[in-house]
């Protein structure tokens, strides 16, 4: 048996679905009505999940006073309230689908120096969640 | 280390406790494990002992431990392992808060560096 420790959080932001592999028209075919140019908002709510062997002494995984500054810094800061195609670095030649930013939050993640990442798990809306636990 | 966790008053939480069994459904059944007695499985041992309790004093199987999230979701996790009678036990996942919740799942244990 092994025991994570996930903590939620979220961030508001925009992005535009829009591949400058395809032509206006896929673009508008594949993405609809998140193809708009002007771009569209979402109320992401991040999971990060660590892994590891509890501490005996804390009976802990990780502080979880490190993690909320860890996130804050290495991903809220720069991704709430900012339009993800333009003001993300990683996203400009980047689609900005939730799976994609799965990967780029994970990566962020991943060097947190308490525990083990074991994955990232990102719901877009109530109804779609998308989840990364790198590897291949 | 703990801050506000560490008043010597304590303080509350109203735990959410989601048990997740594994395993074939009975052919005549139809079912994992029959609900009704998972529900008097968790009655019994969960909410006898941990509903409106201080777990610091008065669960015995917290004696000597901390009782973080990750802790007693291992304490709920061994109570409840080995009285599944079908199925398996797959997951134990307790929400301290809506925002933090630990995991105990099957598997081997995590033998990495801690980091």
């Amino acid at each position: 048996m092994k025991v994570t420790l996930t903590r939620r959080y979220s961030f508001s932001a925009s992005h535009r679905l829009h591949s400058d592999a395809m032509s206006e028209a896929e673009n508008d075919a594949l993405y609809g009505k998140c193809n708009n140019p002007y771009g569209h908002g979402h109320n992401y709510v991040v999971e990060v999940t660590l892994v590891g062997a509890v501490d005996p002494a804390t009976g802990m995984i990780a502080n979880l006073v490190d993690l909320d500054s860890y996130v804050q810094k290495h991903v809220l800061a720069d991704f709430d309230h900012r339009y993800i195609n333009e003001e993300i670095a990683a996203f400009k030649t980047v689609v900005p689908t939730t799976e994609n930013l799965c990967i780029e939050i994970y990566n962020r993640l991943k060097g947190f120096p308490g525990a083990k990442l074991d994955r990232v798990r990102i719901e877009e809306t109530s109804r779609n969640s998308f989840e990364y636990a790198g590897g291949a | 280390m703990f801050r506000k966790c560490n008043n010597p008053h304590g303080h509350g939480h109203n735990y959410t406790l989601e048990v997740t069994i594994a395993g074939d459904p009975d052919s005549k059944t139809g079912m994992v494990l029959d609900l009704v007695e998972l529900k008097e499985l968790l009655e019994r041992e969960v909410m006898a002992r941990m509903d409106h309790r201080f777990l610091n004093y008065e669960v015995a199987e917290l004696k000597g431990m901390i009782p973080t999230c990750e802790n007693v979701s291992v304490v709920i996790w061994k109570l409840l392992e080995p009285k599944i009678r079908m199925g398996k036990l797959h997951r134990v996942r307790l929400y301290e808060a809506p925002d933090l919740f630990a995991d105990c799942v099957a598997g081997d244990e995590f033998q990495g560096a801690a980091r």
